[in-house]
């Protein structure tokens, strides 16, 4: 596959799903031209609800729909889609257990030039704190493709974090394989660990070549599926290297690096430091610079993995 | 059919059993629960196509309790319909009990949808009823909504939304009887003329007076007979009503009787019922 965005992989499988599943609908916000959602508009119009601009609506119909025994896909951009609707989200999707996969697009700072209002770096924190929501944010087009295709066999609600920018294709489509909570040893290493997350897998492979280069040898772990967290795979890694870098394009607060630090905090403490961003807002401009002024490279990968390893 | 005595009678009953079950809880909210008992008479015992042996039956009518703290009165709807033992009733609001204080459509049997955070009911009514449409469904899907709840934002989103997807196969109640938490709806945030706003949202609006069988009956069969557009039926309601001391007082919005104070009400309500059936 192609480098593209998370985004077109979820119009991809949105075609793919409307042929094969008639009970799939999909709503959206007046976003449908940037969610993709369009793309499924147009083959599949008698099952493509537009809400207008109105969030709230978008997941309180949907919710109904669900109760309906059909599978309703809701697009937003995250922002508005987890922010905006929050509470809708909360109690009549997440609390009756319903059906509803939320696929958001436009998350993280890589919105790029429309700056602050509509960047999510809260959202994995907010729909990871809900019961019984699954959250999934993934690394790249393929990732993307087989998760959103994955979280509509399984019954109950889901949260699918996208990204707006194109992002380096990392798996090849032929062999690979999704499962629901459970993460990948994508670089092998004994040294370090690095976590990470979305946008930041391939930054993370970068920092691990990097640090190869000076004799480190790093281990990355791809962890797609945020809520049911792969312990197993964290354990591990706790065990076998001197600690973990973490590596999301979210807040350090409540995101990735949390939900790695909560669970081996209980089960197997270990050095843990966390790349995202520290506790801000983001701004305009181009979506690899935002990256790089906030710190979200694979130099601050580097940087941190060594200050495990050097203390 | 019934007729439009014995609905009358069903509605007292649901009016002794929501003081008897509130007593018993030492909370919940009575006003609102009396208010809308007649509306959930004809709607439970006349005009819904539902089966409570098949609670699930994706062809059955829904309704869905947009006032979610009303829950006492679609308890006492429902164990009066048998889809639960009316034992139940006793445990409303304690640990470990089916019937929460709003209402669970994953513990209660009947329950169509969670609700309780205000406005959100409607919404999922909507979702329901454009679900019917999209897959050729002929169920219908009724909704009830306090005047309070209309301040919520959200209502808005759905009633343009139901307008422009012209949902006549759904029909919303507004359980219109002036009070909410913090005095008379034209003091805290006047909604009037709601009848005008939801007409010019697209809704087919009635006005009726919410505690006549008879009007109830007749604005759900004109509602029927409505093509593209939903139907707003505005119930004008006594907050409390049936019981003397609790009608029109705002107090009684969320505050459970003490075992006289219903013994009274309970008494006035049966004088009421004396011998009709």
């Amino acid at each position: 596959m192609a480098d593209i965005a998370t985004r077109d992989a979820y119009g991809e499988a949105l075609k793919i799903l409307g042929a094969e599943n008639e009970n799939i609908v999909v709503l959206d916000a007046d976003l449908s031209s940037s969610t993709k959602t369009g793309v499924f508009a147009e083959l599949y119009p008698e099952r493509f609800i537009n809400v207008g601009i109105a969030e709230q609506n978008l997941m309180g119909t949907a919710a109904g729909i669900a109760t309906t025994g059909k599978i309703p896909f809701a697009s937003s951009f995250a922002i508005f889609a987890t922010g905006r609707a929050f509470e809708i989200i909360r109690n009549s999707i997440a609390y009756p257990k319903l059906n509803v996969k939320i696929a958001a697009t436009h998350a993280g700072l890589t919105v790029g030039e429309d700056g602050a209002s509509h960047q999510a770096l809260e959202d994995i924190s907010l729909m990871r704190t809900l019961p019984n929501m699954t959250v999934i944010c993934p690394a790249d087009g393929v990732e993307a493709k087989a998760a959103i295709l994955k979280a509509a066999e399984i019954k109950g609600p889901v949260y699918i974090r996208l990204g707006r920018s194109k992002v380096p294709t990392i798996f090849k489509e032929e062999d690979f394989e999704f499962e629901i909570g459970k993460a990948k040893q994508i670089v092998d290493g004994d040294d370090i660990s690095i976590v990470a997350t979305g946008v930041m897998v391939s930054k993370a492979i970068e920092a691990s070549k990097k640090l190869k280069e000076e004799g480190i040898n790093a281990r990355v772990i791809n962890i797609s599926t945020i809520k049911p967290i792969d312990e197993e795979i964290l354990i591990k890694a706790a065990e076998e290297t001197k600690g973990i870098v973490t590596a999301e394009e979210h807040n350090i607060i409540g995101g990735l690096g949390s939900a790695v630090a909560e669970t081996l905090s209980e089960k197997k403490p270990t050095m843990i430091k966390r790349v995202g961003t520290e506790d801000t807002f983001g701004e305009s401009g181009n979506g690899e610079q935002l990256l790089e002024k906030y710190g979200l490279t694979s130099e601050s990968i580097v940087k941190k993995a060594k200050e495990i390893l050097n203390r | 059919m019934k007729s439009n005595q014995e609905l009358e009678n069903i509605a007292n009953k649901l009016r002794i059993d929501i003081l008897n079950m509130l007593t018993e809880s030492k909370s919940g909210h009575p006003g609102g629960s009396l208010s809308a008992c007649e509306i959930l008479s004809v709607l439970y015992f006349d005009e819904m196509n539902i089966d409570p042996k098949n609670p699930e039956d994706e062809n059955r009518d829904r309704f869905i309790l947009s006032k979610g703290h009303a829950a006492p009165v679609l308890y006492s709807a429902l164990a009066e319909k048998n889809y639960f033992d009316k034992k139940e009733l006793n445990k409303l609001r304690k640990i470990d009990s089916m019937l929460q204080g709003h209402p669970d459509m994953k513990g209660t049997p009947g329950v169509d949808m969670s609700t309780g955070s205000l406005g959100q009911g409607i919404s999922a009514a909507c979702g329901i009823a454009k679900s019917g449409k999209i897959f050729n469904k002929d169920y219908r899907v009724y909704t009830l909504l306090g005047d309070g709840e209309v301040q919520e934002g959200i209502v808005w989103e759905a009633a343009m939304f139901a307008g422009q997807y012209k949902l006549d196969n759904l029909v919303a109640f507004l359980d219109n009887n002036g009070l909410q938490i913090d005095g008379r709806n034209d003091k805290i945030m006047n909604i009037q003329p709601i009848d005008e706003k939801f007409e010019a949202f697209g809704w087919n609006v009635m006005k009726i007076d919410g505690h006549s069988i008879e009007e109830i009956r007749e604005a759900l069969r004109k509602a029927r007979e409505t093509k593209g557009k939903p139907s707003m039926i505005i119930a004008k309601t006594i907050k409390g009503k049936g019981v003397s001391f609790m009608e029109d007082i705002c107090s009684w919005h969320g505050k459970a009787p003490s075992i006289e104070e219903r013994d009274k009400a309970i008494k006035e309500i049966e004088s009421r019922m004396g011998g009709a059936e």
